[in-house]
C-alpha cells in the first residue's frame, strides 16, 4: 500500500514543480514595462503586507491610543516630530491608524477573497462542466447579481447583518459581491476548455468527470486566477473602504479602517485640516495602485496576446563573393 | 536578342527577422526578374521564405524584420526609398493580395466605402461618379454584381471576399500584383475560379503577377515561369512547363513526385524536416534531404548555373565542374535522420 | 431591411430581460424579509407604542402571509407603486422622481467626463504603445482608479472649496437658485435651460463641477484601460495590414480604421460601467451632500427604513437592467454583425 502511494505522490509533486516552472517562465522573460509593473507592484504590495503583519512592532502607538504615559495627545495637531502625520479630533495618532489600518484592510480582503474563491470556483467548475438545469439556473442568478453595483450588494448585506458588524460582516459583504465574478470567469473558461479536443479524448478514454475536471480543466482554469484575484483584491480594498466610509463593516473599537477615517475627516475639512484625511487616502491609493500594477503585470506576462516579443539587432554581413551573378539573369527565348 | 527590361528586378535580397538570439534568415540572397504582364509562380514548402519574399518586395514586413539588397522598380531601389514614397506606390504600382479573405476587410465599412477610400487616396481628381463607375466595373469583372455594392463584408462568402480583395487591388491598375497564397483557405471549386481570374490579369489589365503558393498544380496551370524556393534561396527557376517536365534540381523533382494526382499509386514524401532558418545547413542547404547528395554538397555553397537558356539552377549536379574539388562528385550516404526530427 | 432585423433583435432582447428582472425583484423581496428582527419596530425605534407599530404593520401589509405580500409587491411594481417609507411616510415614487433626477444629472455629467478623459488618454496610450506617453497614460489610469471617489472628493473640497474658494462643495444649487428655479423636470440643468435662466444655469454648473469631475475622473480609469487594449488589438488586425498594402496613409489607418473599430466596445463599457457609476454616485452624493437617490438610500439605511430601502433597490435593479438592454440595442445598431 505505502509503496503504491509513494511514487504517485512524487509524480504529482514533480508535475506540480514543472507546472510552477512553466508558469514562472514568462515572468522571468518579462520585458520592459510589464516587468517594471510586476516588480514595482510586488514591492508596494509587500511593503503593505509587512506593515500589516508587523503593525504592533512598527507603529509607534496603538490605533485607538489617545494618550501616552498618562498625558493625552494633542487634538488635531499638525504633523510634527512627535506625530509624523498629526492627530485626529479624538487625539489618536494618524500614522498609527494608517499602519494598523493596513492590517485591517488586508485581513478582511484576504478572508473575503478566500471565501469568494471557495464558493465561486467550485460552483463555476461544476456548473460549467455539467451544464443542464443547474447551470442555467445558477447563471440566471449570478448574471442578475453581476450586473448590480458591488457597493450596493455589499451595503445591503452589511445592512442585513444588522448589529453584527465587524471583520466577518465586512468580509461576507464583499464575498457576496464577488462570488458572481469568479463563478462567471471560471464557468466561461471551463466551457471553452471542455470543448477542447484533449478533454474530449480523455472522456473517450473513459475518464470520470471528477478526474477530467481535476486533471485537465482545473489547472487550465486556475492559471487564470492569480491576475484576476490580484486585481480583485485591489477592487475589494476600495469596496471595504467605501463600506467603512459609509459606516458599515469594521467598528472603531475593532480596528482602524482607512475609509472610516476619511469619513471622520470630512468635518475637519471645513476648518482646513487636511492631514486627517490625506494620509489614510494616500494609503488607499498606494496600496490599490500596487495591487493593480502587480495584477496587470501578471496579466501582461501570462497573457500571450498582449505580450510583446523582443527583437534582436540584425546585422547583414557582407555577401560572400561569387555566390550570385550580377548581370541580367536570363535570356528570354520565348515570348 | 535583347528582351525588354524586366518590370521588377530583385538582386541579392536578404530579409532577416529579429529574435532574442540570432536572426531568422527567411530570405537569404534571392535574385529574380519579373517581366511586364508576366505570371511568375513562387513555390516551396511552408516556412521556406516565399511569403516573406513577396511581402519584402512591397516593403510590408512585420516589426523586427530588416531587408537588405536591391529591389529595382522603375529605376529605383525600393529598399532605400523613404516610407512615404513607397507607400504612395502601393496601390497604383504595386499590389498585394493576402491569404485570409475573411479578416482582410474592415467589418464596419461597406464595400462601396472601401473602394471610395482607396480611389480617393490615390487618384484625387476623380469625381464620385467616376469612382463608382470604376469600382463597379472592376467588381463586375470579378463577378460581383452591382446590387451588392453597398453591402458589408460579412454578407459575402470567403470566395467572394477574395474577389473583392482582388478587385480592390486591381481598381488602381497596378503594374505588379503579388498574390500571397490567395486560394489556400478556399475550397477547390472557388480556388479554380479565383485562379482563372488571376491568370486573366494579363489579358484584362496587363498586370504582372507573382503567385506565391505551395500548390504546384496551380502553378503548372497558370504561370509562365516558376521559381522554386528552399531555405530562403531560389534553387531553380525557368519556364513553368519546362521546369515541371524536366526538373533540374533534386528538390523540384522530389516536390513533383510528392504531389498527389489520380496517377498516384503510392505516397512519396521528402524525408526530414524543413531546415532551421536561423542556422541553415552548411554548403547546399538541401543536402541533408537530397537523394543525390555528393561529397562536395555539404562542403561548398553551390554556384548558380544555366543548364539551358532561360533556366537557372543552384545545384552541384549541374556544375560548374571546375569548382568541384577532386572526389567531390562521390555520392554521399544521406545523413541518418533521427526519428525525432521527422515532423 | 436592416430595420426589421433590428426590431426583432430588440424584441428578443426584451423578452430575455423578463426572467432576469423577476429574479432580481424576488431576491430583493426575500432578502429584506429574511433580516432578523421586526422591520417596523427597527425603523420606528424602540419607544413607539405597540399599537402604533401594529397600525403601521397593517397599513404596509406586513401582517399578510408571505406569498400574498409577494403578489402585492409585484403587482404594485407593475403599476409603478414602489411603496411608502416607514419613517417619514413619503411615497417612494415621489422620492424617486425628485432624487432620481438629481442623480441622473450627476451621473450624466460624470459619465461625460469619464468618457472624454478615458477615450482621449486611452487612444493616445494605445497608439503610442510603450512610449513614455503610454506609460504615463496607463499609470494615470491606474492611479485614478485607485483613488476612492470620496477621498478625491474630500481633497477637491479642501483645495477648491476651502483654500481657493473657487467652487461650492455641497448641494445641487444654492438656496436662492433653488427657490427661484421653476421645476419642470427636476433636473436643474434642463430646467434652467428651459427657462433661459442663465444665472441659475451658472450656479448649477458650479455646483456640478466638483462632484461630476470627481466621479467622472475615478471612473475614467476603466475606459483608459479598455480603449488602450482595443487600440492595440485593432492595430494588429488583418484589415489594417491590408489597408496599408493599398497605400492608405498611416494617419487614416489609425484614425479612421483602428480608432473607430476600437471604440465600438465603448458603448458596452458605458453600460457595464453604469453599475460602477451608480455605486460611485452613492459615495459622491454622500461626500458632497448631493440630494440624489444614493444619498437617500444611505439615509434610509441609517434609519433602518426597510420599505424605503426596498423601493430604492428595486429602482436600481430596474435601471441596471434597462441600461443593459439599451446598450445591447445600441451595439446592434452600430455593429451590423451582432443582430441575430
Amino acid at each position: 500500500m505505502a509503496t503504491a502511494a509513494a511514487p504517485i505522490r512524487s509524480l504529482r509533486g514533480r508535475a506540480g514543480v514543472m507546472a510552477l516552472g512553466r508558469a514562472v517562465k514568462p515572468i522571468r522573460e518579462a520585458r520592459g514595462i510589464a516587468r517594471w509593473m510586476l516588480w514595482s507592484g510586488a514591492a508596494i504590495t509587500v511593503f503593505f503586507i509587512v506593515l500589516a503583519l508587523f503593525a504592533s512592532v512598527i507603529s509607534p502607538y496603538n490605533f485607538n491610543q489617545y494618550r501616552s504615559g498618562g498625558v493625552r495627545f494633542a487634538q488635531l495637531a499638525h504633523p510634527s516630530s512627535k506625530h509624523w502625520m498629526g492627530t485626529t479630533v479624538q487625539s489618536t495618532d494618524v500614522m498609527a491608524r494608517v499602519i494598523w489600518g493596513a492590517q485591517t484592510e488586508l485581513k478582511v480582503v484576504v478572508i473575503a477573497l478566500a471565501m469568494a474563491l471557495t464558493v465561486g470556483v467550485p460552483l463555476g467548475l461544476i456548473s460549467g462542466y455539467f451544464g443542464g438545469v443547474l447551470d442555467r439556473g445558477l447563471v440566471l442568478i449570478m448574471d442578475a447579481l453581476f450586473a448590480f453595483p458591488y457597493l450596493l450588494i455589499a451595503i445591503v448585506i452589511a445592512f442585513l447583518l444588522g448589529n453584527f458588524q465587524g471583520v466577518l460582516t465586512a468580509a461576507i459583504a464583499i464575498t457576496v459581491a464577488y462570488v458572481p465574478l469568479y463563478f462567471r470567469v471560471v464557468r466561461n473558461h471551463v466551457i471553452s476548455v471542455r470543448e477542447e479536443p484533449y478533454v474530449d479524448a480523455a472522456r473517450a478514454l473513459g475518464a470520470r468527470p471528477r478526474t477530467v475536471i481535476r486533471k485537465y480543466v482545473f489547472f487550465n482554469v486556475v492559471q487564470n486566477v492569480p491576475p484576476i484575484a490580484t486585481l480583485n483584491a485591489a477592487d475589494a480594498i476600495l469596496l471595504l473602504a467605501a463600506l467603512g466610509f459609509l459606516g458599515y463593516g469594521i467598528q472603531p473599537t475593532q480596528g482602524a479602517e482607512w475609509g472610516y477615517d476619511i469619513n471622520r475627516a470630512v468635518s475637519d475639512a471645513s476648518s482646513g485640516i487636511w492631514w486627517t484625511g490625506l494620509f489614510p487616502g494616500l494609503a488607499i491609493v498606494l496600496l490599490v495602485t500596487g495591487l493593480t500594477l502587480l495584477g496587470e503585470g501578471l496579466n501582461e506576462t501570462i497573457n500571450p496576446v498582449l505580450r510583446r516579443r523582443r527583437f534582436g539587432r540584425i546585422e547583414f554581413e557582407a555577401q560572400t563573393p561569387g555566390a550570385i551573378t550580377i548581370e541580367p539573369l536570363v535570356e528570354e527565348d520565348e515570348q | 536578342m535583347s528582351s525588354p527590361p524586366p518590370l521588377l528586378s530583385v538582386r541579392n535580397l536578404r530579409v532577416y527577422y529579429g529574435t532574442p538570439g540570432h536572426p531568422v534568415r527567411a530570405v537569404d540572397g534571392v535574385s529574380l526578374d519579373i517581366g511586364e504582364s508576366e505570371v511568375l509562380g513562387l513555390v516551396g514548402e511552408s516556412g521556406c521564405g516565399k511569403s516573406t519574399l513577396g511581402r519584402g518586395i512591397l516593403g510590408l514586413l512585420p516589426e523586427g524584420a530588416r531587408a537588405n539588397g536591391e529591389v529595382l522598380y522603375g529605376g529605383r531601389n525600393l529598399i532605400d526609398l523613404p516610407p512615404k514614397t513607397l507607400r504612395r506606390m502601393r496601390g497604383p504600382e504595386l499590389g498585394l493580395i493576402f491569404q485570409e479573405p475573411m479578416t482582410r476587410l474592415n467589418p464596419l465599412m461597406r464595400i462601396s466605402d472601401q473602394f471610395r477610400e482607396t480611389l480617393e487616396q490615390h487618384e484625387r481628381k476623380l469625381t464620385s461618379r467616376e469612382i463608382r463607375r470604376r469600382s463597379l466595373d472592376t467588381l463586375g469583372r470579378m463577378g460581383i454584381p452591382p446590387t451588392r455594392f453597398n453591402q458589408y463584408p460579412h454578407e459575402f462568402s470567403g470566395g467572394m471576399r477574395q474577389r473583392i480583395m482582388i478587385a480592390l487591388a486591381l481598381v488602381l491598375r497596378p503594374k505588379l500584383l503579388v498574390a500571397d497564397e490567395p486560394t489556400t483557405s478556399l475550397d477547390v471549386i472557388v480556388e479554380g475560379q479565383i485562379l482563372a481570374l488571376l491568370s486573366d490579369l494579363k489579358r484584362n489589365f496587363g498586370t504582372a503577377l507573382m503567385l506565391v503558393t505551395h500548390n504546384l498544380g496551380i502553378v503548372a496551370e497558370s504561370c509562365d515561369r516558376v521559381a522554386v524556393m528552399y531555405a530562403g534561396q531560389i534553387v531553380e527557376e525557368g519556364p513553368a512547363r519546362d521546369v515541371f517536365a524536366e526538373p533540374s534540381h533534386p528538390y523540384t523533382r522530389e516536390l513533383l513526385r510528392s504531389t498527389i494526382s489520380l496517377d498516384t499509386t503510392e505516397l512519396h514524401s521528402i524525408p526530414g524536416a524543413p531546415p532551421n532558418l536561423i542556422d541553415p545547413p552548411s554548403g547546399c542547404r538541401f543536402h541533408p534531404r537530397c537523394p543525390d547528395v555528393m561529397a562536395v554538397c555539404p562542403a561548398k555553397v553551390p554556384i548558380e548555373t544555366r543548364p539551358e537558356p532561360g533556366r537557372r539552377v543552384l545545384c552541384w549536379l549541374h556544375g560548374p565542374e571546375s569548382a568541384i574539388p577532386p572526389g567531390g562528385t562521390q555520392p554521399l550516404e544521406r545523413e541518418a535522420i533521427a526519428v525525432a526530427e521527422e515532423a | 431591411m436592416a430595420g426589421t432585423s433590428l426590431r426583432t433583435y430588440l424584441l428578443t432582447r426584451l423578452a430575455l430581460v423578463v426572467p432576469m428582472v423577476l429574479i432580481l425583484l424576488t431576491m430583493v423581496f426575500l432578502l429584506l424579509r429574511v433580516a432578523p428582527g421586526n422591520p417596523i419596530q427597527a425603523a420606528l425605534g424602540g419607544h413607539v407604542p405597540a399599537a402604533y407599530v401594529q397600525q403601521i404593520t397593517h397599513r404596509l401589509g406586513f401582517d399578510k402571509p408571505l406569498y400574498q405580500q409577494y403578489g402585492d409587491y409585484l403587482w404594485d411594481i407593475l403599476r409603478g407603486n414602489f411603496g411608502t417609507t416607514i419613517t417619514d411616510n413619503r411615497k417612494l415614487s415621489q422620492i424617486i422622481t425628485q432624487n432620481g433626477a438629481a442623480t441622473l444629472e450627476l451621473t450624466f455629467f460624470a459619465m461625460l467626463v469619464a468618457i472624454v478623459v478615458g477615450v482621449l488618454v486611452g487612444l493616445v496610450a494605445g497608439r503610442y504603445r510603450d512610449t513614455p506617453l503610454d506609460v504615463f497614460g496607463r499609470l494615470f489610469g491606474i492611479v485614478v482608479y485607485a483613488t476612492p471617489v470620496f477621498f478625491l472628493g474630500l481633497m477637491a473640497q479642501l483645495v477648491f472649496g476651502v483654500w481657493l474658494n473657487w467652487l461650492p462643495t455641497s448641494d445641487q444649487a444654492s438656496p436662492l437658485t433653488q427657490a427661484l428655479l421653476k421645476t419642470h423636470t427636476n433636473i436643474f440643468v434642463v430646467d434652467a435651460l428651459i427657462d433661459g435662466n442663465w444665472s441659475a444655469l451658472k450656479d448649477v454648473f458650479e455646483h456640478l463641477a466638483l462632484p461630476a469631475a470627481t466621479l467622472g475622473l475615478t471612473t475614467a480609469g476603466i475606459f483608459i484601460r479598455l480603449i488602450r487594449v482595443n487600440v492595440i488589438r485593432t492595430l494588429r488586425d488583418d484589415y489594417i495590414e491590408a489597408a496599408r498594402a493599398r497605400g492608405i496613409p498611416e494617419h487614416r489607418v489609425v484614425f479612421h480604421h483602428a480608432f473607430k473599430n476600437a471604440l465600438v466596445p465603448v458603448i458596452t463599457v458605458v453600460g457595464l460601467n453604469m453599475a460602477l457609476l451608480l455605486g460611485g454616485a452613492v459615495l459622491t452624493e454622500t461626500t458632497f451632500n448631493w440630494p440624489g437617490i444614493g444619498h437617500a438610500l444611505v439615509t434610509y439605511l441609517e434609519n433602518r427604513d426597510y420599505t424605503a430601502v426596498q423601493g430604492i433597490i428595486v429602482v436600481f435593479a430596474l435601471v441596471v437592467v434597462a441600461v443593459s438592454v439599451l446598450v445591447d440595442f445600441i451595439n446592434a445598431y452600430v455593429d451590423p454583425r451582432i443582430r441575430y
